[in-house]
């Protein structure tokens, strides 16, 4: 996907005033922080599990080289074949190769946030072959020619009715707007996609070190199959994502679904080990998996490396009072919410993605509700430095943040500029209390309102109390 | 140098480790730590007082439908009864380990083979099933298609009393057990698929079975 990360404020902007884009994000809003909230609750010992959780990503992203190498050999040894990439085109290369080699002319996928990294769908296409998204979101957005606005419901921000819209005109039936029936239509329409393709791409939520085994997590049975009967299955996944045994599969498995979506477990836990085996009646004959680094290795040994530990829930986002307001396509790109906020500018560069981590109110719900306790507003912060730093910033707000430094230093000035800041805030807020405008500000106040200052600091109120006592 | 060198030489360097390979040493540590697998924290209800109880309760909470019978020649008549319950015609395909009983008492006809895109019912045995999920475990074999309980509208899974453990970790440590490594397919499966991904409705029936119909066998 091509980045627009830069454009962040002008595309925010756009996506506040589009009608109809707030109106299905409010009608998501709540949904996914309500249902893990209660299967949270139901789980009781929630808060040692998270805290387990950490430790057993940081032990394997510790030795994150020897787990790759173990999963190599042992997946080499049930007859996968291990490609690495250090690249986005690297990985494109390697299998579109593979398709090339293979005769391939119809591939089935099921959802993958790597391959959207890479822009999978676009260079094998431009070969000559036919990808089909199998997930639902993805097929829809494969129709709407869009990106996934939302890692685990990637069209989280279209109707019913839009969606009724693009199978009307993509599958030429009468148009329906039930949603059962809607989704009954997309599965008779891609059984025979299912059927008919020649090579399978899935990602991998886990690489099992132990056993070289790959693993999808899953509720829709589209892995399965794609996993199942073309006769390549290729799985693209980023290097982090190696854990050491199947236990600590487990023990993810039960942080993953409950984070995402409040469900105990999905419908299907998929692992693939190798190729078919002698007699066996399903399976593929050749195993390809592709660990991918594209700037994942940034990370690696850094103040920022917890990021890795990071397990794709998409809790952070779903949790975002930034998220829940713009959606997902605000971001600019494959990533969004606060987890994006850190990955993005580090993957595509933090020239190209400044005001992402600075797209947040900082109230800290992302790490709270973050499964494997990743401190997303600490590397927020962090990244903020580093523009700070590498004068990334635009000039007033270098320019206020000086101000701002010079008088926190000097607390007789501070409380000064306090006292008359807060007599103009109380001036401008007007009879409603409220600033609709700031000349020079409008930033702040083009969306809302600012609740004006009461007109006297927190030192006149705590001299006063002082003095009455 | 190969990406594979250069990816490794990165992550090395930035641990502060020199070279592009893992030394001995630190294989020898991976290796020690995937030899003795650790089981996390894990939920009380994974460990209950009847795990039939648990299982039959999760199965509810995921749309499976279950039943009981005594022994195994009681699967047909049961079969026959929800098939016929559900609105389905009698006919299925089945893993070969069930194609001896007597389907044909029962009005059934069945097929032993691997289901194909058109077939309505699937009938299957399972490895073992996990009462804290309400999951049954399908590993792939020649005798075992994994097919047959995916392509068809129907899943119908044949559960053994003596093979319903608690959790995921007491799967694997059973399937260490037995078989020694994972087959091609482990397929975990805890009800009728489903999917949210039009306006977070959750719909029973995507790509996968409408219906998954247990029956406990001893």
């Amino acid at each position: 996907m091509q980045v627009q990360s830069m454009f962040f404020k002008r595309r925010a902007s756009e996506k506040l005033a589009d009608g109809l884009l707030q109106a299905n994000m409010r009608k998501a809003k709540g949904k996914f922080v309500d249902a893990r909230a209660k299967s949270v609750l139901e789980f009781g010992n929630w808060e040692p599990l998270r805290d387990y959780a950490a430790k057993l990503r940081d032990a394997a992203l510790a030795d994150l080289d020897a787990y790759l190498v173990e999963f190599e050999k042992n997946a080499t040894a049930r007859g996968s074949v291990v490609h690495w990439a250090e690249t986005a085109e690297e990985a494109c290369e390697i299998i579109a190769k593979i398709a090339k080699d293979n005769g391939v002319r119809k591939v089935t996928k099921s959802k993958s946030m790597v391959s959207e990294e890479v822009n999978l769908n676009e260079r094998l296409e431009a070969a000559g072959v036919q990808v089909v998204e199998t997930d639902l979101g993805e097929y829809i957005l494969q129709l709407a020619h869009e990106p996934p606005s939302h890692i685990v419901a990637p069209a989280i921000h279209k109707s019913k009715e839009q969606v009724a819209d693009l199978f009307t005109e993509a599958h030429g039936k009468p148009r329906i707007t039930q949603i059962d029936a809607l989704t009954r239509e997309a599965r008779e329409q891609l059984r025979g996609h299912f059927l008919s393709a020649d090579m399978g791409i899935t990602g991998s939520n886990f690489l099992v070190a132990e056993t070289g085994t790959t693993l999808t997590v899953t509720n829709e049975g589209n892995a399965d199959l794609v996993t199942t009967i073309p006769r390549i299955h290729c799985v693209i996944a980023g290097i982090e994502k190696v854990i050491p045994t199947l236990e600590d599969f487990a023990c993810l498995v039960r942080l993953l679904p409950r984070s995402a979506i409040g469900q105990s477990i999905t419908n299907y836990l998929t692992l693939t080990t190798g190729v078919k085996g002698p007699g066996d009646a399903d399976g593929p004959e050749q195993m390809h998996i592709v660990l991918v680094d594209a700037g994942r290795t940034k990370f690696v040994g850094t103040d920022l490396q917890e990021m890795l530990r990071c397990i794709r829930c998409g809790a952070c986002m779903n949790h975002c009072p930034v998220y829940q307001n713009i959606g997902g396509h605000a971001y600019g790109w494959v990533y969004p919410g606060p987890m994006g906020s850190v990955l993005t500018p580090v993957y595509v560069g933090i020239e190209n993605a400044g005001d992402l981590p600075n797209a947040a109110t900082f109230c800290g719900e992302c790490a709270v509700a973050c499964p494997v306790k990743i401190p997303l507003p600490d590397l927020m912060r962090k990244l903020r430095e580093r523009q700070f730093e590498g004068h990334l910033r635009p000039w007033p707000e270098r320019l206020g943040i000086h101000a701002w430094s010079a008088l926190a230093v000097r607390p007789g000035l501070y409380a000064f500029a306090m006292k008359w800041a807060a007599r103009v805030g109380s001036w401008l807020g007007g009879r409603d209390g409220l600033i609709h405008s700031l000349p020079g500000l409008d930033g702040w106040t083009k969306g809302r309102d600012m609740p004006a200052p009461s007109g006297r600091t927190f030192r006149d109120l705590y001299r006063e109390r002082q003095g009455r006592r | 140098m190969s990406a594979r060198e250069n990816i490794l030489a990165r992550i090395r360097g930035a641990q502060g480790k020199p070279g592009a390979e893992p030394t001995a040493v630190d294989l020898d540590r991976v290796r020690a730590v995937m030899a003795h697998p650790v089981t996390g924290p894990q939920p009380a209800f994974a460990h209950p007082p009847d795990l039939l109880v648990q299982f039959l309760k999760e199965c509810d909470r995921v749309g499976t439908t279950h039943a009981q019978v005594a022994s195994d020649e009681g699967i047909p008549a049961e079969v026959a009864r929800y098939l016929a319950a559900t609105g389905l015609e009698p006919r299925l395909v089945a893993w070969p380990a069930f194609a001896a009983l007597d389907w044909a008492s029962a009005g059934i006809a069945i097929e032993s083979r691997p289901a194909r895109g058109d077939d309505r019912t699937g009938l299957t045995g399972s490895t073992c099933a996990i009462a804290e999920t309400g999951t049954t475990l399908l590993l792939s074999s020649p005798e075992q298609p994994k097919v047959t309980a995916l392509l068809p509208e129907t899943h119908v899974c044949i559960v053994r009393r003596s093979r319903l453990l608690g959790t995921l970790e007491e799967a694997f440590a059973l399937e260490r057990r037995e078989q020694g490594e994972l087959p091609r397919s482990a397929f975990f499966v805890s009800g009728p698929s489903r999917t949210a991904d039009i306006e977070q409705t959750m719909v029973i029936g995507a790509h996968g079975p409408y219906r998954v119909h247990v029956i406990i066998a001893p």
